[in-house]
């Protein structure tokens, strides 16, 4: 069981939270020029990384609100948690 | 290859069991092949195996990090059945379903393929609508599902609670006869063995690190052995895809998801079937030692670490009970975790790739196991000629760009 720093509540059970998968996947701009593999990209295609991961959680049961975490999938280590619109600790946007 | 016989058996019982071979040879790697088999679960080698015996491409190897089947292989539930909803999925897992028959006799291994049944039980009148939707689908394609009564359940299985007091009911069930369960490890190890015998190289313990990609075409495989030359590259890693896909530079719509799954103390014969359950979420069969076999769904988060919370052990046990109050005493003996790989539409890649030579046969999620030997069947042919088997067609990458998706997120809800 993960226990998530919650970047307004603190830290708290993972059953307090749901999953919202990979951050920082932005809708692309001018979508009606899209081509469908620039669309299956955006839509399906995910980077799913082994090691440190920007990804998304809900503090469902808690306050509600969402948030970015950067969490290690080999180890479980949760590196940071920070709030939407802020960079990963790492600098990506 | 020395064939295993009651003969055998009593020959070698003669001399106290000394004169058995080892099942497959260990060789170094060669420094080349035609077609190097990333990955060593029964996917990979099957494939292997159908390449040899049905392509005659013999200069294969398979390339393991670990020990074959000590992936999902080696980890799952083995259930076995073929009621999909979609005509692609009926196709492929039924392709499968009819290789499991005399599978045992092909590879001259007992893989313990037992057809049991599975039950699957309906608790909403939702799942009961969507239970006629199946049948009639599948119907049409020839699968045969029979529909249940609760008391008919109970006939079938009689420890099982269909109490209308109970949280939540059963409303009924649906039983495909001819589905099952084999033993894991024999189907790894029967292929493993069989196919070495036709001359293809098993190689444990060595990890394809990177590729060397030249003109958009594989030349070969870098690993923990060293360099190895090949003229094709097989990709059938299981949770591990998108990992060796971005070695390649390319993206899979795959996430990475532990599956747990738990067994319990062995008992005497108490269940003779398979039954699952959406709703209440747990699935569950007795295998041959005696032990329950328990799975239900993924943990939420990806992940590559080979476990998971223990709240969803706990969420399953208690489903458990539910179903099974006379299991309520029972313990639970060991519990672990596969990494499986998800795909949006719940259905596989068995698929070329942009780069020439290089294939993936992947995003099983949590019910590849059935279809082992369908899915090698139909990834050998699909690398020797280069191109998709007819069942294999319509699993190929770019269906998500086209969006001829293969949508079985409703059939297989739960993981098997
Ligand atoms: C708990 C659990 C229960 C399940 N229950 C069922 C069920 O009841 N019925 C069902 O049909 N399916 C079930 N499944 C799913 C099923 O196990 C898989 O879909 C299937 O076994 C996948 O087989 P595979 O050969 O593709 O993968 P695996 O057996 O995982 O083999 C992949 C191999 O690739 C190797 N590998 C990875 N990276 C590299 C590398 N870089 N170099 C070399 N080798 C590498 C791994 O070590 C691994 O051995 C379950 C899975 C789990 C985890
Ligand atoms: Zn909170």
């Amino acid at each position: 069981m993960l226990r998530i720093p919650c970047p307004f509540c603190g830290p708290r059970d993972e059953s307090e939270f749901a999953y919202g998968g990979e951050a920082h996947i932005a809708r692309p701009e001018n979508s009606w020029t899209l081509s469908d593999g620039d669309w299956a990209d955006y839509v399906f295609m995910r980077t799913n990384p082994k090691g440190r991961h920007a990804e998304r959680w809900r503090h469902s049961h808690g306050c509600g609100r969402w948030f970015n975490a950067l969490r290690d999938t080999a180890t479980h280590e949760i590196v940071a948690t920070y709030r939407i619109g802020e960079p990963t600790p790492t600098g990506r946007r | 290859m020395q064939k295993y016989s009651i003969f055998s058996l009593i020959r070698n019982a003669i001399d106290y069991h000394t004169g058995w071979e080892r099942a497959w040879r260990s060789p170094q790697p060669q420094p080349e092949y035609d077609v190097v088999i990333v990955g060593g679960g029964g996917h990979g080698l099957a494939a292997a195996y159908y390449l040899a015996k049905e392509h005659g491409i013999t200069r294969v190897a398979v390339l393991e990090r670990g020990w074959i089947g000590g992936g999902n292989t080696g980890r799952n539930t083995t259930i076995i059945r073929a009621n999909y909803l979609q005509d692609e999925s009926t196709a492929l897992y039924g392709h499968a379903l009819k290789l499991w028959d005399g599978l045992s006799q092909e590879l001259n291994y007992n893989v313990m393929y037992s057809r049991r049944g599975v039950l699957t039980l309906a608790h909403t009148e939702h799942e009961l609508k969507e239970f006629s939707r199946r049948h009639h689908a599948n119907r049409l394609n020839g699968v045969a599902l029979e529909f249940l009564t609760p008391a008919q359940c109970q006939a079938f299985c009689p420890i099982l609670n269909i109490s209308p007091a109970s949280r939540y009911p059963v409303l009924g069930g649906s039983l495909q006869r001819e589905a099952g369960t084999a033993r894991h490890d024999a189907v790894a190890w029967g292929y493993a063995r069989a196919a070495d015998a036709r001359g293809v190289d098993i190689v444990q313990n060595c990890e394809v690190t990177g590729f060397r990609i030249a003109n958009g075409r594989i030349e070969g495989v870098e690993t923990s052995l060293g360099y190895i030359r090949a003229r094709k590259v097989a990709c059938v890693a299981a949770g591990h895809s998108s990992v060796l896909a971005a070695m390649a530079g390319l993206r899979l719509p795959i996430e990475s998801h532990p599956l747990q799954a738990l067994v319990s103390e062995p008992v005497k014969p108490v269940l003779h079937t398979v039954t699952m359950s959406n709703a209440v979420h747990v699935y569950v069969s007795q295998s041959d030692k005696g032990e329950l076999v328990v799975g239900a769904g993924i943990d939420a988060f990806n992940s590559y670490a080979q476990r998971g919370a223990l709240r969803i052990i706990e969420e399953q046990a208690a489903a458990l009970v539910e179903l099974y109050p006379i299991f309520s005493r029972l313990r639970m003996m060991r519990s672990w975790a596969g990494i499986v790989d998800i795909c949006p539409d719940a259905s596989p890649l068995i698929t070329k790739t942009p780069v020439g030579g290089l294939y993936f046969n992947c995003g099983w999620g949590t019910g590849g196991f059935k279809a082992t030997p369908g899915s090698g069947h139909v990834f050998a042919h699909t690398i020797a000629e280069d191109e998709p088997h007819p069942i294999a067609a319509p699993f190929r990458l770019d269906r998500f760009a086209s969006g001829a998706l293969i949508d079985e997120n409703l059939a297989a809800a739960v993981a098997h």
